[in-house]
């Protein structure tokens, strides 16, 4: 350890509230103090068996390895419009550490009944600009990498080789098969979601396992079918229920060190309400 | 050869929820669809046993077997 960090320990264990848990104040004057990133004083936190005050709720859930898993983490969501806002949200909540937010649409006003990051501020906005900024103003230790284009570009498919893992949150069924063919191809696990009106799914997606194009199997490619959500839309409830059950999948994947290598989902219908799962 | 049929969401719609249905000889899951007068374009995922299979599954006696509508959206 060099000398400078052996005194940035020593000045958070002072600042330390009880006993071990740093506050936000604490890693402001760090950071101003011995000109780190709030990142990197997360590290350090973590590593000298200290803990994030924000992270208080969760500590016993995850504890200090498993919220260093997740600040190592790198995750990847390709759409940023009703289940991205929403599963980008938690997993900037959830702290982890670095984010590419894929999505090369503009908020519209009829976003505004479901998409969390849909405002009437940020309307004609980048979507996944718009996710950069939440980001910053809920959990400045998560570093948010926006692309305001396909996850098809060069650059998409370039930052996507880095991931640890991808969720899928876009809103077109070939689109989706797209996604699931890159993801293999990058030897990348990836969390379905998807969907329409009081139903909704979701899927684990090992590489090469083959499991989108069996969901979308007798999906016309010039059809642009989607569902039923072409015909009956979406609504904020449905949209939020997926969304975290795509996040529960993706922390226990995150966290799982023995990955899976078949796939695993559910379906959910909200109405009744019932929840069938299947693997 | 009996088999239990559930279906889900809109699918039970002028149908059921659960169903024990008879077949005589070999019969797949896409002939249970045809039967079911369900458009195959509206079919997403298919699980039988809770195992995620497709079309060309051959059911077998005391198979469980349900079909969900196809999701898109997002």
């Amino acid at each position: 350890m060099r000398h400078s960090d052996t005194l940035l320990v020593a000045f958070l264990k002072a600042a330390a509230v009880e006993d071990d848990l740093i506050p936000l104040s604490a890693y402001e004057e760090a950071a101003q103090k011995f000109a780190v990133t709030f990142k990197e004083i997360e590290t350090i936190v973590l590593e000298n068996g200290l803990f994030p005050l924000r992270y208080l709720r969760q500590r016993k859930l995850l504890a200090i390895w498993g919220q260093q898993r997740l600040l190592q983490s790198r995750v990847a969501v390709i759409g940023c419009g009703g289940l991205g806002g929403s599963i980008v949200e938690m997993l900037v909540r959830l702290g982890v550490g670095n984010l590419l937010v894929v999505d090369p649409d503009f908020f519209v006003e009829s976003n505004l009944n479901r998409q969390l990051l849909a405002t009437t501020a940020t309307l004609g906005r980048y979507k996944a600009e718009v996710a950069s900024e939440r980001c910053a103003i809920i959990n400045p230790m998560v570093t948010l990498e926006a692309l305001n284009q396909s996850f098809q570009s060069e650059n998409g498919i370039q930052s996507l080789a880095s991931c640890d893992l991808v969720f899928d949150a876009l809103d077109s069924i070939p689109l989706r098969l797209e996604l699931a063919e890159i993801c293999s191809s990058l030897d990348l696990f990836l969390i379905h979601g998807a969907v329409a009106g009081w139903y909704g799914q979701t899927a684990l997606v090992p590489p090469a396992s083959g499991t989108m194009a069996r969901i979308y199997q007798r999906t016309e490619p010039e059809s642009q079918a989607d569902g039923f959500e072409g015909s009956i839309g979406n609504l904020s409830p449905t949209v939020n229920v997926i969304a975290a059950l795509q996040v529960a999948a993706g922390l226990s994947h995150l966290l799982d060190g023995e990955q899976k290598s078949s796939s695993a989902g559910c379906f959910v219908d909200l109405l009744i309400p019932e929840l069938e799962s299947w693997s | 050869m009996r088999v239990t049929i559930k279906l889900f969401a809109d699918f039970r719609q002028g149908r059921f929820a659960s169903r024990v249905c008879e077949f005589v000889g070999k019969v797949s899951i896409l002939r249970v669809v045809q039967e079911l007068g369900i458009p195959l374009a509206e079919v997403g995922i298919l699980i039988c046993n809770g195992r995620h299979v497709d079309f060309d599954t051959e059911l077998v006696e005391g198979d469980i077997c349900s079909l969900f509508p196809k999701v898109g959206g997002g």
